[in-house]
């Protein structure tokens, strides 16, 4: 086994070779022990002795939530229970819980993967992590915290809310990193400054460690300035591990996946054909060395895509990007495939309007009607005649070259999109 | 050179009443009104006294509200009173991005006007005075 920080920098050609082990040891451990895998790769006639480079696992069916959700709740375990040291559980806020099981092993190479983001920003021992992600079954709270053991930081398991406390620790302890959701971050630090102290001078912080939602690249530059930190993206879910399967480093262009541990392909959600680096579709991921739980092509519906080339940090690793939304929030507007997030993105090149906006789905004469209202922001000369007429027709210029579908644009009121504890409903769908 | 309050309003049932409470229960008093509008929003451009204190506490209850500078010319009340004052901006070819009128003395009226580009505005001005007119001062109006 090489070097941990070998493992980073390999050449491809290396990495290939390792995942293709990891595969093939994969698909054989998944096909004795589970009966699930069994079924699904005979019937899809796909053999698992059969593997021979890594193009040979796109013959694989491709395992799903619900597929994990019908094997509650030890299902799909692939080794005695016996071995299993820790369970974890997705929440099942829509249905059954999805669960993942951890041997000795697969917590350690857990702590290690979480750990490279610590390593990326340039810390470990030395530095205090705050840990302020939920600890319990949601995986996020103890994968930050065996990351945080794993770099050799201190580690203070605080867990979510009580934001006074966290600011308390913050300052006394003198915390270096955070890790938490990037909304929780952005309420500390607001409480902060409504507590009239100054992120940046009051509290120590070098990195933000923040992943389980999505956030736009506005919303990283606002707390990289409220706090005086970097921010890097983490990726995971419980299905494949939990936070770690990727994480971003100081060049902020992509997250590195954790390709000796998890072998990646994206796919057109529609077709479940594999696309090509650089295009966006759902991420698949198959674990190459996951004892417990190992997954083969597990569509995460995800939306991100390949970041092509090399990433100047050195690092061989492959990056996905910043998510884009999942497949759940995909809709299909006359027959393409739309996404919010790329909506989002247009916005924001518009500082005329502001971050809040509704998509708005009608049919007229069997015809898909979308209908983006955008509330006007206060920095928009809108007395000068026909400013409104022009900003819509550039916005809806902007949204038909970037989604290849036409969006009628409407300029509202603030406050006139109706708001539920912060978080807009984005779309609406009328369509009957 | 006066300011006017510009208010974006969708152009719903309702609307306009409501803006009109806003600007009562902030104790302003309009001197004048106007609205540009479509089928989808207006544009209600007004004069009235501390249009900038009526600006914040409108822009504070969610109303999206700007200030916007605009010359107040007197004009005779009279038949080509309005006429004279854009033939002067014409000869000199300075484009009126829009304006509107009203009276508010027996013998003499307020055109409200904005030029096209705002650099011109101050030449405008100027040349009105030398033609004659009274170009009104925020506390004239």
């Amino acid at each position: 086994m090489a070097r941990k920080d070998d493992v980073l920098t390999m050449g491809r050609d290396q990495i290939a070779a390792l995942q293709l082990e990891g595969i093939k040891k994969t698909v054989i451990c998944c096909y004795e022990n589970v009966p699930f895998y069994k079924r699904s790769f005979d019937e899809a006639g796909f053999d698992p002795y059969g593997v021979k480079s890594l193009d040979d696992l796109r013959k694989a069916p491709f395992v799903t939530k619900q597929d994990l959700r019908d094997n509650y709740p030890y299902g799909m375990l692939a080794v005695p229970m016996e071995d299993v040291r820790e369970i974890h559980m997705s929440s099942g806020t829509t249905g059954v819980a999805t669960v993942g099981a951890y041997t000795d092993h697969d917590l350690d190479f857990w702590g290690d993967c979480f750990a490279r983001g610590i390593s990326y920003a340039g810390c470990g021992r030395g530095d205090v992590c705050q840990i302020c992600y939920g600890y319990g079954l949601f995986t996020g709270g103890l994968g930050a915290h065996y990351g945080s053991l794993a770099s050799g930081a201190t580690t203070i398991p605080i867990s979510a809310g009580n934001t006074e406390r966290q600011i308390r620790v913050l300052r006394e302890m003198g915390s270096t990193i955070l890790c938490c959701t990037p909304s929780y971050a952005m309420h500390i630090a607001d409480s902060a400054i409504a507590m009239g102290l100054d992120p940046v001078r009051d509290f120590n912080l070098k990195v933000g460690i923040h992943g389980a939602e999505a956030f736009s690249d506005g919303f990283r530059a606002q707390l990289e300035q409220k706090f005086g930190y970097k921010v890097l993206d983490v990726y995971g879910l419980t299905e494949t591990m939990g936070p770690g399967v990727a994480v971003e480093c100081l060049e902020q262009d992509g997250l590195h996946i954790a390709e000796d541990h998890f072998y990646c392909e994206i796919v057109d959600p529609e077709t479940g054909e594999p696309l090509p680096d650089g295009e966006w579709g759902e991420l698949v991921v198959t674990t190459l060395d996951r004892e417990a739980s190992p997954v083969v092509r597990y569509r995460t519906r995800d939306i991100t895509r390949i970041v092509p080339g090399t990433c100047a940090c050195g690092r061989t690793h492959r990056r996905i990007d910043r998510l884009h939304g999942r497949t759940d929030d995909m809709l299909i507007i006359r027959g393409v495939n739309v996404f919010p997030s790329q909506i989002e993105n247009v916005m924001r090149e518009f500082d005329q309007v502001s971050s809040w906006y509704q998509i708005e789905l009608t049919t007229s004469n069997s015809l898909d009607v979308v209908t983006l209202k955008a509330e006007v922001d206060p920095r928009f000369d809108f007395d000068s005649t026909g400013a409104i007429d022009q900003l819509q027709k550039s916005i809806q210029a902007r949204l038909k070259t970037a989604l290849s579908v036409g969006v009628r644009v409407r300029l509202v009121e603030p406050m006139s999109i109706s708001r539920s504890e912060g978080k807009a409903k984005r779309v609406i769908d009328l369509r009957g | 050179m006066i300011d006017q309050l510009t208010v974006f309003l969708e152009n719903t049932e309702g609307r306009l009443a409501k803006l009109c409470r806003a600007l009562a229960d902030a104790d302003v008093n309009m001197k004048a009104l106007t609205i540009a509008d479509t089928a989808e929003y207006g544009v209600v451009r007004i004069i009235c006294d501390d249009p900038a204190r009526a600006r914040d506490e409108l822009q504070e209850k969610g109303w999206r509200a700007m200030v916007t500078k605009v010359a107040a010319i007197e004009v005779a009340n009279r038949p080509g009173g309005l006429a004279d004052l854009l033939g002067v901006l014409d000869d000199l070819d300075i484009p009126v991005e829009y304006g509107y009128c009203f009276s508010t003395k027996g013998d003499r009226a307020v055109d409200i006007l904005k030029v096209k580009v705002s650099s011109e505005a101050d030449r405008a001005v100027q040349k009105l005075e030398e033609a004659g007119f009274r170009v009104l001062a925020q506390s004239e109006v």
